[in-house]
């Protein structure tokens, strides 16, 4: 090859010194849409100018779920399902904290749903970064509350015949703040929501489309990773503000609607409760988490 | 170094288990709690609630029992004392939960509330049948501390400790009340903050890019750090090196496993906890736990008013389980009795240590109330046969 | 690899790891300019890498970079790549006389 074809890496790739680069090469699949999201993270990390000290990642289990591993930051891989119940005893502990929930489909929305539900009812301070590839793909492409209608998986050996979420509609219905769904094919929209998400106050969630080329396409036929990309950017269709009940995915390889759904205030949690506690107790309230000087 | 005076309610109380436990937590320091409301245990958390406002701290009521029992270690990794309340059917759901606490060595303390299972079973009897479901509960090979208050007092004095053991240990402490001990009423009283020893949590002094979260000495028990400080850590509930990153084979899991194990069967002797009453030389020992060990007292009274030589055995902290004190008297004594609200689950321990060198006569019962002393007499009076 | 200096052609240029490419194809699909294409030789691990097939009309723009889930390429501005050296080059150091 000749120098120009191939160059040497003079200078580092600007998203090393977001990455745990000993933790390097990472465990996903050729032309799993996982890595592209990471990039579009730390673009938004790196555009936010935060202290990446005081930002944490929680993740669950499955492939997303190594994302936090692979974070340089404060990084917990918890147990499935359950990333945001300890990202919320996390942010709460120590509001000073921003608090990124990034895990797949099947650990948010289905052994995860009800924890989801609740943290977007209550406001909670975090954002959630749903990568969503249809399927169980640590497992071996299992069916998942994602799914669309027709997709054959494993446990839907013969189809599909669960009708599946509509993300955004589930969080928005819930109260979250901020719902936004991109593909990885919308890198730069994607990661200007991922910075709109961290400069967020509240429930922030983003639904990231991404293919699993190694369980969903094969088994589906629908080709690589690639392909799927190609598919996300001829059937999608930008709509910013659309109504999230118009934004289902239940047809199989049928149209996208991406964009930012909903962007709106509300008192977070916590706000909440000091604002009421202050009123409840007067002077005696100290509010919480307001200051950390004297800690 | 001692207790912060904001969370001490100093003074002479008339209160149940359930408040004194909420204090007892207060006054260890405390400042985080997530629960799901069940009974027997919600006063627990009703009390926490009402007085952490001004305490300065935290408390939610989560969506169940999953989130509660993780939230807590969220808020661990930020620097709280933390601790979760429940009874059986919430401690059944929190298993998971115990494996991740136990693997990411998170301080935290598990307050059951006991109550008549299986499944729903009796919600407002008490009896004693988590003990086996906390000491291996979770898959996986791991040592939990238990701790068996019989009184109000106990439930103020020892949770003191078991937040003391949760910090030093770094593992998941079971407080193992039940329904009666959780309802009784009785004088309580609240020392000054002065006068209560709290255990900081073992922060490490290292700066960032030394320290590694799970690199330990001699102790077994690594230092640890908060989120936010600058240390950039990383926590997983997989098997991990000192660098807290995975390793998924068979040599760190050797290791990682036995160093969990390790750190508590190397302090057995320091944690051992058991209040001997006319042990030594007895023909009898009654071993009990919990409430039961005041209806053993009754029953151990009226047997020596008989004439019988028998001891009291009773266990303050049960588990690790006293094995080896157990072994010393089995030499000596000819049976062991054993009464508990269960059907039997401590009594195999009993007999595990007593190795066939003693008889272990059981004294089980299904719960939903107490023991008579009669029953546990006529137990007494078989074994000195 | 080798440190030689990129023959300017367009505004910009790319870096690769290329040990790491899984040869997904995200970065030629998505090239806005359309000047990266596959190599015909394989990297260790058996895949085809990226190359730039016509870099007269890379501009640096770093889609690549973003596109790619491997984190193996990314894109430069030249006048970035300038900026940077100058920045990064070290004090001459005289040698000492023998």
């Amino acid at each position: 090859m000749s120098a120009t074809d191939v160059l040497s890496c003079e200078f580092e790739n600007p998203v090393m010194p977001y990455l745990r680069q000993e933790r390097l090469p990472h465990i996903w699949c050729p032309g799993c849409g996982i890595g592209t999201t990471v990039n579009c993270f730390t673009r938004a990390l790196a555009d936010s100018g935060m202290d990446l000290d005081k930002v944490a990642i929680v993740s669950g289990i499955g492939c997303t779920g190594r994302v936090a591993g692979y974070m340089n930051l404060d990084s917990f891989h918890t147990t499935h399902g359950r990333a945001i119940p300890f990202a919320t005893g996390l942010k709460l502990a120590n509001p000073e904290l921003k608090v990124v929930v990034y895990s797949g489909d099947g650990d948010l929305s289905a052994i995860g749903g009800n924890h989801l539900i609740h943290a977007a009812r209550r406001n909670m301070d975090l954002m959630v970064v749903c990568v969503n590839n249809f399927t169980y793909g640590m497992t071996g492409g299992q069916v998942a509350p994602t799914t669309p209608l027709g997709a054959t998986q494993t446990t839907m050996p013969y189809g599909n015949f669960e009708t599946p979420f509509n993300l955004p509609f589930l969080a928005d219905a819930c109260g979250a703040v901020y719902v936004a769904r991109w593909t990885v094919y919308h890198v730069k929209q994607l990661a200007k929501a991922m910075l709109e998400g961290l400069k967020k106050k509240g429930f922030v969630f983003i639904e990231a489309m991404a293919p699993c080329p190694t369980l969903y396409s094969r088994r589906n036929r629908l080709g690589d990773g690639v392909d799927q990309l190609k598919y996300y950017k001829e059937k999608s269709k930008i709509v910013n503000g659309a109504n999230t009940k118009d934004v289902g995915l239940s047809l199989f390889q049928g149209d996208i609607v991406v964009g930012k759904f909903v962007d709106r205030e509300r008192p977070t949690w916590l706000d909440a409760m000091n604002e009421h506690f202050t009123q409840h107790f007067g002077e005696k309230f100290t509010p919480y988490g307001v200051s950390h000087a004297q800690d | 170094m001692h207790a912060d005076p904001k969370g001490v309610l100093t003074g002479i109380h008339f209160i149940d288990g359930d408040h004194a436990a909420c204090e007892g937590a207060l006054a260890a320091g405390c400042r985080f709690a997530a629960g799901y409301p069940i009974t027997p245990s919600t006063e627990v958390v009703e009390r926490f609630a009402a007085r952490i406002p001004l305490v300065g701290g935290m408390f939610i009521q989560l969506e169940d029992e999953l989130a509660s029992s993780i939230a807590i270690q969220g808020a661990a990794w930020a620097g709280k004392k933390v601790m979760t309340v429940t009874s059986g059917p919430g401690l059944s759901l929190m298993m998971e939960h115990i494996g991740l606490a136990a693997i990411a060595e998170v301080p935290s303390v598990w307050v059951d509330v006991q109550r008549g299972g299986p499944s729903t079973g009796l919600p407002t009897l008490p009896a004693q049948a988590d003990m086996m479901q906390v000491k291996w509960g979770s898959h996986g090979d791991y040592e939990p501390i238990a701790l068996s208050p019989n009184s109000p007092q106990e439930c103020f004095d020892l949770m003191i400790k078991a937040f003391n053991l949760a910090e030093t240990y770094r593992v998941p402490v079971f407080f193992m009340m039940d329904e009666v001990v959780g309802h009784m009423t009785e004088r309580v009283v609240i020392p000054e903050a002065s006068e209560i020893e709290v255990v900081e949590r073992k922060w490490t002094a290292k700066k960032p890019g030394e320290y590694r979260p799970y690199e330990t000495d001699a102790s077994l028990v690594p230092e640890m750090v908060k989120a936010g400080d600058g240390y950039r850590i990383h926590i997983t509930g997989l098997t991990h090196d000192e660098r807290g990153y995975p390793a998924l084979n068979p040599q760190a899991q050797d290791k990682l496993v036995k160093r969990l194990i390790n750190k508590i069967r190397a302090n057995a002797d320091k944690l051992v906890d058991v209040r001997e009453d006319g042990v030594e030389g007895a023909d009898v020992v009654v071993v009990s736990f919990g409430i039961t060990s005041r209806v053993a007292g009754a029953a151990v009274d009226a047997a020596r008013a008989a004439g019988i030589k028998v001891g009291h055995l009773r266990l303050v902290i049960t588990w690790p389980f006293p094995a080896q004190r157990i072994r010393q008297l089995a030499a000596t004594v000819k049976a062991f009795v054993v009464p508990e609200l269960n059907m039997g689950q401590m009594a195999l321990e009993v007999e595990r240590a007593a190795a066939g060198k003693a008889a272990v006569l059981t004294l089980p019962h299904a719960g939903g109330t107490v023991h008579e002393p009669a029953a546990i007499l006529a137990k007494i009076k078989e074994a000195a046969q | 690899m080798s440190d030689a200096a990129p023959v300017k052609k367009g505004k910009g240029t790319i870096f690769l790891t290329l040990e790491v490419c899984k040869g997904c194809s995200y970065c030629i699909d998505f090239c806005p300019a359309h000047c990266l294409e596959f190599s015909r030789e394989f990297n260790r691990k058996g895949y085809h890498y990226p190359v730039l097939a016509s870099p007269e009309d890379c501009t640096g723009c770093d889609l690549c970079g973003l596109y790619c889930p491997d984190f193996a390429i990314f894109g430069m501005r030249f006048k970035d790549i300038e900026q940077r050296r100058q920045a990064a080059a070290p004090e001459p150091l005289i040698p000492a006389r023998g």
